[in-house]
């Protein structure tokens, strides 16, 4: 690596000493997060297996569960999500083209988003300890099965899932806060918006795991005869 | 004089002095330190548990702790040896000090990240031990289900979460490495070019990152279990729990590979340093690694056979069982022909690649009989796999792990073993190690079952050899704490490469500098390639 390129590096971005190049810097933080990501494929994917299992067991008892809840509302907040989504990814762009107002407005827009998402989530859960759908509730009832062990099984699958998804977003929003507080302080350029870039990776990915939450726990019952 | 010497120059040991310089360090090879002291308290910690175990059954009665009490020793002497000393022992200790040295890197990729796992295992163990003074656990290590979930009135919760947390230090290890070895190698360090240790830490790191992540989701599910009385695992509502088992072997068979495959990268640098040769067939002991790697995860079910997995299943794992020994005998075979014709000399470490080859092969063998259905049914539970296993974890990993600490003690220190001392002690660890875990074979094909702290008095003779052989073991392993502190004062200087070996973490002055290369390295030369070691550093 000549020298001349690594003081033009150091004068643009924080690059940090163990690196050679702003390229070496950027490919190893990607490569990171993708690592990271495999590493919650294997997180989440150990409550899919145990979601695959109990479903072939209990195959009735999923689609009734299911059924109680609410996919209307399941399916508006998947748009909001997706809106979010689509948002991250306008605001890294406008970290590709170094436009520091953009990035702030659609990190913020970004923010709003999966905050609406985590509203109607936390409305959600409360509507089914209204419902005495808590698996930890004495009172724990489901209509329409004789079944009621399985059915708690389906509900504490359906709040680990969920819960564990929403984990992620509270993180998720934790990161763009500190994004937002970064762009102020000038600290991403043209050159340099890796941390944008792969909060972006982070933030799709969080959203890919809820397009398959949806359907796997709220649209069992449709492929069933009436 | 000699002190004088290894004063002059700045190296990372003297760069910067007092507390905060080391607790707020991002220097790989500070961090490896810090992780040396961390599980080097650990292990002591598991060794106190294993001699109170040992000491109860010295007799047939059992009269020296309550069953419940030694219930409490089994699990804990299981959780820390596991998980808080042998899955971070070679990759965080000398893999975080030497992968990034041997490709000609500056550090790791992600210091930051390097620093904050070792904090998390710090973490975690600050759980796991606050468990163990709070009044302990005992569901053995295995935490199987639903005694773990609804019976266990001990503190659960807590060691859970420890090892929930210790995992994602583990995870971060793997994730560092991986890109590590991907993006920071020296011009010219091709993947056919880097050290064997390097391809080992590399596919441990695969299994960190793909293994860890299901056992803390499946601590998780326990932790809900208990705390919010939700039923993944419980079968009073119909959950199953055999699931548990599956989730938690799909991560313990290959974390068995999280730590021996690092421990196999010592020997392969132990092996060729010290007969002078590079390692015959390097590709196939490069590629048995990853093999491993992928392999081991589809073995899992072998701990399943009597938990009422189908037999179709368990024919399946059995045959993989048997499939994954092929790589590991490659590389006892590489090994072994690599010593043909080399010029050995029997330097600490070599004793120790000796032991370790020789235990290895006797821990692996043994897996392959308890990997066969017929004999498993007869042996489970049993102590013939008890000392299966700690021919393969001590007999192996700690055995290479000590090899290693001897190997890189002058890289790290600047400063020689007492080489007597040294000799001594791995004699001590030899004879005390088989003394200790070869009657164990002979006591579970009998029918010892374990974790039972009363026993016939027919077995009597065979638990004492075998407590005999810990107490001479637990002498080798003292021995080590007191000369290697002594040569951080009084051992002769080393200088930069004491055995001749060929890495490029030789071509550093001892102890290196923070940054480990005044100028990165261009790598021509092949690994393990006699004609082109390291010349000494001028040191001043
Ligand atoms: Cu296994």
């Amino acid at each position: 690596m000549s020298s001349e390129a690594h003081a033009h590096a150091e004068e643009t971005l924080a690059l940090r000493e163990q690196f050679d190049t702003a390229e070496q810097q950027k490919d190893a933080s990607t490569l990171g997060m993708w690592i990271f990501l495999i590493t919650e494929i294997m997180f989440f994917g150990g409550m899919f297996a145990a979601y695959t299992i109990y479903r072939s067991a209990y195959p009735t008892v999923f689609a009734v569960a299911s059924s109680s809840l609410n996919v209307t509302i399941g399916a508006i907040n998947t748009c909001v999500l997706l809106l979010s989504s689509f948002t991250m990814v306008m605001a890294v762009r406008a970290g590709q083209m170094g436009k520091r107002n953009m990035i702030i407005i659609f990190l913020i827009l970004t923010l709003i988003f999966g905050c609406i998402f985590l509203g109607v989530k936390a409305y959600e859960w409360n509507e089914k300890y209204v419902e005495h759908h808590m698996p930890g509730q004495a009172a724990f009832h489901l209509e329409g099965t004789p079944l009621q062990g399985p059915a708690k099984i389906f509900f504490s699958l359906y709040f680990a899932m969920t819960g564990l998804h929403a984990l992620h977003m509270v993180v998720g929003v934790g990161i763009l806060l500190t994004l937002i507080v970064q762009t102020r302080a000038k600290k991403f350029s043209a050159e340099y918006f890796t941390p944008i870039d792969i909060s972006g990776l982070y933030w799709h990915f969080v959203d890919v795991i809820w397009i398959f939450l949806f359907p796997l726990l709220y649209l069992i019952d449709r492929h069933l005869p009436k | 004089m000699t002190t004088a010497v290894l004063q002059e120059r700045t190296h990372y040991l003297n760069n910067g002095y007092g507390l905060k310089s080391w607790l707020l360090t991002k220097d790989h090879k500070r961090i490896a330190v810090l992780y040396f002291i961390t599980i080097s308290i650990f292990f002591a910690l598991g060794g106190v548990f294993a001699s109170l175990i040992r000491l109860e059954l010295v007799t047939p009665a059992g009269d020296l702790v309550s069953s419940e009490t030694y219930n409490k020793l089994f699990t804990m002497h299981g959780v820390i040896m596991v998980f808080f000393f042998l899955i971070p022992s070679v990759p965080a200790t000398m893999g975080n000090f030497f992968l990034p040295m041997m490709i000609g890197a500056r550090d790791l990729a992600f210091p930051k990240i390097n620093l904050l796992s070792w904090y998390l295992l710090i973490a975690g163990g600050g759980f796991a031990i606050f468990a163990m003074m709070a009044g302990g656990v005992d569901t053995g290590w295995t935490f199987y289900t639903p005694y773990s979930t609804t019976y266990s009135n001990t503190y659960v919760i807590a060691t859970a979460l420890g090892i929930f947390i210790a995992g994602f230090s583990s995870i971060l290890t793997g994730l560092n490495f991986i890109v590590t070895v991907h993006r920071m190698r020296a011009p010219g360090m091709t993947w056919f070019k880097m050290p064997l240790f390097v391809w080992a830490n590399y596919a441990t790191g695969v299994i960190q990152v793909l293994g860890t992540p299901v056992i803390a989701v499946t601590l998780v599910l326990v932790f809900c279990e208990r705390v919010f009385h939700i039923g993944i695992f419980d079968p009073a509502l119909g959950g199953d729990p055999v699931l548990f088992q599956h989730l938690f072997w799909f991560y313990s068979h290959p974390a068995v590979y999280i730590m021996v495959l690092p421990a196999m990268g010592v020997i392969s640098e132990l092996v060729s340093t010290f007969s002078r040769k590079p390692i015959f067939g390097y590709p196939f002991v490069a590629f048995s690694s990853v093999a491993i790697a992928v392999i081991g995860f589809l073995v899992w079910g072998h701990h399943l056979f009597v938990s009422g997995q189908s037999l179709y299943a368990g024919l399946v794992f059995s045959f993989l069982s048997y499939f994954v020994a092929i790589p590991s005998a490659i590389k006892v075979f590489n090994w072994t022909a690599t010593l043909y014709k080399g010029s050995i000399s029997y330097a600490t470490p070599m004793l120790y690649a000796f032991g370790f080859i020789g235990l290895f092969t006797i821990g692996g063998l043994t897996g392959l009989f308890v990997a066969a259905l017929g004999i498993d049914v007869h042996v489970t539970d049993t102590y013939f796999v008890i000392a299966h296993f700690h021919y393969v974890m001590v007999g192996g990993t700690v055995m290479a792990y000590l090899g290693g600490v001897h190997y890189w003690w002058p890289k790290m220190t600047g400063r020689m073993y007492p080489e007597g001392w040294a000799k001594l002690s791995a004699l001590f660890i030899f004879v005390g190690f088989n003394l200790t875990f070869f009657p164990q074979f002979i006591l579970g094909y009998l029918g010892m079952p374990r974790r039972y702290h009363a026993y016939p008095p027919e077995f009597q003779v065979l638990h004492v050899a075998s407590t005999a052989g810990a107490t001479v073991l637990a002498v080798g392993y003292i021995l080590p704490a007191i000369y290697l502190a002594w040569s951080l004062r009084y051992g002769p200087v080393a200088g930069s490469n004491p055995w001749g070996a060929t890495g490029l973490e030789w071509a550093t002055p001892s102890p290196p500098p923070t940054h480990n290369f005044d100028r990165i390295p261009v790598v021509t030369h092949e690994a393990y390639d006699y004609t082109a070691v390291p010349q000494e550093v001028e040191v001043v």
